[in-house]
């Protein structure tokens, strides 16, 4: 039995004063997918964020793949993570932001082979191969010579997720991915993520669309002021909720 | 284009369709007298200033190629160039340094820019040129031990070349680390964000992803600063580093042509900064790669294509028109 991907106990944060996270406990299974609901300012998207230590956790213990997260345990202390430890860690969890967060001068192409080429070391032929073929995956095979600025805000979500996949991560965070877009440009995006957890990909997405949350997840958590309110199949959490909070915030979206 | 003849309601009581009318632009006369004024007020002081016999063109002409003035243009071109690569590199260091979270870094560096920005350049320049007379010795070694790896004459390491270099190039990147510091802070968060969670370390997704998009922003206020330098170099010749301006002094304190002599001097500068403009440019273009549709346009493409550009623009992207909604 190997451990969960992710596996967050009393998960605390704060910005001075100001408690975002008052001790999350949640764990996703490998091949997952979870999906994180709740009004703004809930904490789910510095949840997320703490998960590829992009913000620090002041309290609780969060690991991913059975590894605490910025952390090192030698004997009975946790040594902090160097800076090239933790970004040694960050390559097996791709991110996928609000707002796309393409290279705005490199091609859709060089976007998604960037990490491969710097990071990993993979040769240029090689990055280029995979590339063209992730950007094929996401539909936009023959926009690869395209500048993010040329592109739809779907199609640059699009780039963003081949960006992230080309580092082969073993877990995938998705910040509000839709959340910037036009509605009619939201349907492309959901449509490779659907995809992206059928081939059995380990997710854990933070989003605003209900519907997708019900068909995709495995399950479903809702966060209202930095606590879970509520966790579950998202058959029941999302249809017939047992929290009056969870309710009266699917009452106003739905 | 039936739905726009239904919106114009009743049609024209004149038998001519609109777009067989002539049109009449709006005639400035005001504008065409203003602009006759100055030009004539200009013929004027170009015809005086070439008529003017104490301005002794003859003595520009003798001398604007010498062999003396070349000299001196090398000097001033390589002191440019390297006070610029000092400045460049030094600067950059310094913006990363202000911007780092360790105290003690951003201390130095802030400290560094407080004192070579707050002090005349003049002043820089004679300090470097006479620092002998506060250190007659250059030792590099251990502090408070006997240990020395190397010891030489200060006057004879600071050359006045070299003291003007100095005194250039920490000056520029006192200046330098502001804009590149500028540049940096232009950035939005969200790319190092993502350049972090792809793996990237900081040194790497600042070389890779911040300063070339920070280069956009940087570029134009360094075409100045270059510009600037050159120019400054002058002030070097207070130390006779013999650059063109050191030079041309030389020149009229033997033959007190001052006049003739500075235009000989203007006239290199203004040629040399002309030079410089085109550089720039290209730079430009280089580094606004996808940011704008005109980055990649040459200025004098951009100046001759007009309304021209737009409608090449619209014909590139109709293919897919359908999901570029930007």
């Amino acid at each position: 039995m190997s451990a969960p991907m992710v596996h967050a106990r009393g998960v605390r944060k704060h910005y001075g004063k100001l408690e975002v996270l008052k001790g999350i406990d949640l764990t996703v299974e490998r091949g997952q997918v979870c999906c994180l609901l709740g009004p703004s300012g809930s904490g789910k998207s510095t949840f997320l964020r703490c998960i590829n230590h992009l913000e620090k956790v002041d309290g609780g213990r969060l690991a991913v793949d059975g590894h605490l997260v910025g952390y090192r345990r030698h004997g009975n202390r946790l040594h902090e993570l160097r800076e090239q430890e933790v970004a040694q860690r960050r390559r097996e969890i791709g991110m996928v932001f609000q707002r796309f967060n393409l290279f705005p001068h490199m091609t859709a192409l060089e976007n998604v082979m960037e990490a491969p080429v710097r990071v990993s070391g993979v040769g240029r032929a090689e990055a280029h191969k995979t590339a063209q073929r992730l950007l094929d995956r996401v539909g936009l095979g023959d926009r690869a010579a395209h500048y993010p600025a040329h592109l739809s805000g779907g199609q640059q979500q699009r780039v963003a997720i081949a960006r992230a996949l080309a580092m082969k991560p073993k877990l995938m965070l998705f910040d509000e991915p839709t959340s910037a877009l036009d509605p009619e440009l939201v349907g492309d995006v959901l449509d490779v993520m659907r995809q992206l957890a059928s081939d059995g990909m380990t997710m854990v997405v933070v989003t605003h669309e209900i519907g997708f949350a019900r068909e995709v997840g495995d399950t479903a958590v809702f966060m209202d002021e930095g606590v879970v309110v509520e966790a579950g199949d998202p058959k029941r959490v999302l249809v017939q909720p047992e929290q009056e909070r969870t309710r009266a915030f699917l009452a106003k979206v739905l | 284009m039936t739905t726009t003849t239904a919106c114009t309601g009743t049609p024209p009581k004149d038998h001519a369709a609109p777009e067989d009318l002539a049109v009449v632009p709006v005639r400035h006369y005001g504008r065409w007298i203003a602009a006759v004024v100055a030009f004539a007020a200009l013929i004027g002081l170009v015809g005086s200033l070439a008529k003017n016999h104490n301005l002794h063109w003859d003595v520009v002409r003798h001398y604007l190629f010498a062999g003396l003035i070349f000299d001196g243009l090398a000097t001033t071109l390589w002191l440019t160039a390297a006070a610029m690569a000092i400045g460049l590199g030094l600067g950059t260091l310094i913006a990363v340094m202000r911007l780092s979270t360790s105290p003690v870094l951003y201390g130095l560096g802030t400290l560094f820019v407080w004192v070579f920005r707050g002090t005349p350049l003049l002043v820089q320049i004679i300090f470097w040129g006479y620092a002998a007379a506060l250190y007659k010795y250059v030792m590099i070694g251990i502090p408070f031990t006997d240990i020395t790896f190397f010891r030489a004459e200060t006057n004879s390491l600071l050359t006045p070349a070299i003291a003007a270099l100095l005194a250039l190039g920490l000056n520029e990147a006192a200046y330098t680390s502001e804009i590149v510091r500028a540049g940096i802070q232009s950035v939005d968060t969200g790319q190092t964000e993502a350049a972090h969670s792809l793996g990237m370390r900081p040194a790497l997704t600042m070389r890779r992803v911040v300063l070339p998009q920070a280069m956009r922003v940087i570029i134009p206020p360094l075409g100045n600063e270059t510009i600037n330098m050159l120019k400054m170099t002058a002030l070097v010749s207070v130390i006779s580093a013999h650059d063109l301006m050191s030079n041309i002094q030389d020149v009229y304190a033997q033959n007190y042509q001052v006049i003739p002599m500075l235009v000989v001097a203007s006239l290199w500068y203004l040629a040399l900064v002309t030079l410089l403009s085109i550089p720039q440019a290209w730079l430009e273009r280089r580094y606004g790669r996808g940011a704008s549709r005109a980055g990649h346009l040459s200025p004098l493409q951009r100046m001759l294509a007009g309304s021209a550009r737009t409608s090449t623009k619209k014909s590139k992207n109709s293919d897919n028109s359908k999901e570029a909604d930007r």
